[in-house]
C-alpha cells in the first residue's frame, strides 16, 4: 500500500522511533514531521507520539498545543485525515481540543509502567478496523497522567456515539467508565494512553499492538485511494 | 500602566492530587497533627503592560483560561496589581 504515515516529533517525544518502526515493520511508509513545520502535506495518517512534548512543562500537552505543525494537524483532522494520540500524543490532542475531556492523574498516585488488557469497543475509527468488538489486547502503559476524565455530559455523549474505542479490563489508573482510548465526533481522531507501537514484536512481549497500527495503516490506504 | 499578576491555580474538586495526598499522609510521622484537606496548586506570577486596569484584567484572565489552566480539571484565581501607574 502506498500510503505514508507521519510521526510528529516535539522536543521531548520519546516515542517517535518505536512508532516508525513498528509501522515500517507492518510494511507501511513512515517519516518524521518536526513540530516547528507548517505543513503535513504528502501524509496519509498522522500519529502523535508519546514522551514529554516540550518538557510537559504547565501540563502535558499544553505547551505542545501551540506549535506551529498543530494548525497543520488541525486542518489535517478537519478534512478526515486519521490521527493517532499515543500517551503523551493523546495529551496533546485533548489539550488541542481535537479531542474531549483531559487526562488527570493517576488515581492510584503512582506512575505506572506494566502491561493492560484492552477491550475494543468500535471499530469504526481509522484505528480499529481490522479488530473486532470485545478482541482483547495486551498492550503496556507508561504514564502518570493517564487518569482520562470528562464531565458527565460529555461522558453520556461519547457513550450514546460509540465513541469510546478502547476500554482497559481491569482499570489501572481510575479512569471513568474504564476509557482507554477515545474519538471524536468524526470518527478520524483516536487518542489512547497505551502503546501498540511496544507491542507489535514477541521479543517485546505482545504482538496484539500491531492489529490496531495494521487499522491505520489501511486507513491511510483508504485515503490514498 | 504595568500591572504585577498572579494566577494561582488549583485543581477542581475530585480531581486526583496525588501531591497533595502524599503530603498529608507524611504530615503525621513528621509530628504535624490535624491538618487535613491539602491540595496542591500552582502560583504563576507575570507582569502585563495594559492602557487601564480592564484591559490588563481581561488580558490576564484570557491567558489564564487559554493556556495557563486546562478549565477541564483545573481553575484559577486571578489577582493583578499596578506596578507602575500611568
Amino acid at each position: 500500500m502506498g500510503a505514508r504515515v507521519g510521526v510528529v516529533l516535539f522536543p521531548g517525544s520519546n516515542c517517535e522511533l518505536d512508532a516508525l518502526e513498528s509501522i515500517r515493520d507492518l510494511g507501511g511508509t513512515a517519516d518524521l514531521v518536526w513540530h516547528a513545520d507548517r505543513s503535513v502535506t504528502g501524509f496519509d495518517a498522522l500519529i502523535v507520539p508519546g514522551g514529554f512534548a516540550h518538557g510537559d512543562y504547565l501540563r502535558p500537552g499544553a505547551i505542545a498545543r501551540f506549535s506551529p505543525v498543530m494548525d497543520a494537524v488541525r486542518e489535517f483532522a478537519a478534512d478526515g485525515g486519521p490521527v493517532v494520540g499515543i500517551c503523551n500524543g493523546f495529551q496533546v490532542l485533548t489539550e488541542a481540543g481535537l479531542l474531549p475531556g483531559a487526562l488527570q492523574k493517576n488515581a492510584g498516585l503512582k506512575f505506572l509502567c506494566t502491561t493492560t488488557t484492552l477491550r475494543v469497543e468500535t471499530t469504526s475509527t481509522p484505528l480499529t478496523t481490522e479488530a473486532a468488538v470485545g478482541d482483547e489486547l495486551r498492550i503496556p502503559i507508561n504514564h502518570f497522567e493517564g487518569n482520562y476524565t470528562c464531565d458527565a455530559d460529555t461522558l453520556a455523549e461519547l457513550r450514546a456515539e460509540d465513541r469510546i474505542v478502547l476500554r482497559y479490563v481491569g482499570n489501572p489508573n481510575g479512569s471513568v467508565d474504564d476509557i482507554a482510548g477515545v474519538c471524536n465526533e468524526g470518527r478520524n481522531v483516536v487518542g489512547l494512553m497505551p502503546h501498540p507501537e511496544r507491542a507489535c514484536h514477541e521479543l517485546v512481549g505482545s504482538v496484539d499492538g500491531a492489529v490496531l497500527l495494521r487499522s491505520l495503516l489501511v486507513s491511510a490506504g483508504a485515503r490514498v485511494g | 500602566m504595568l500591572f504585577s499578576v498572579l494566577v494561582e491555580t488549583r485543581l477542581r474538586p475530585g480531581i486526583a492530587d496525588p501531591q497533595g495526598a502524599t503530603i498529608e499522609r507524611s504530615l503525621p510521622s513528621l509530628g504535624f497533627d490535624g491538618i487535613r484537606g491539602v491540595r496542591v496548586g500552582k502560583a504563576i506570577r507575570f507582569e502585563l503592560e495594559a492602557s487601564d486596569e480592564d484591559t490588563a484584567r481581561a488580558h490576564a484572565d484570557e491567558v489564564t483560561q487559554r493556556f495557563l489552566i486546562n478549565p477541564v480539571i483545573e481553575a484559577a484565581d486571578v489577582s493583578l496589581s499596578v506596578v507602575e501607574p500611568a
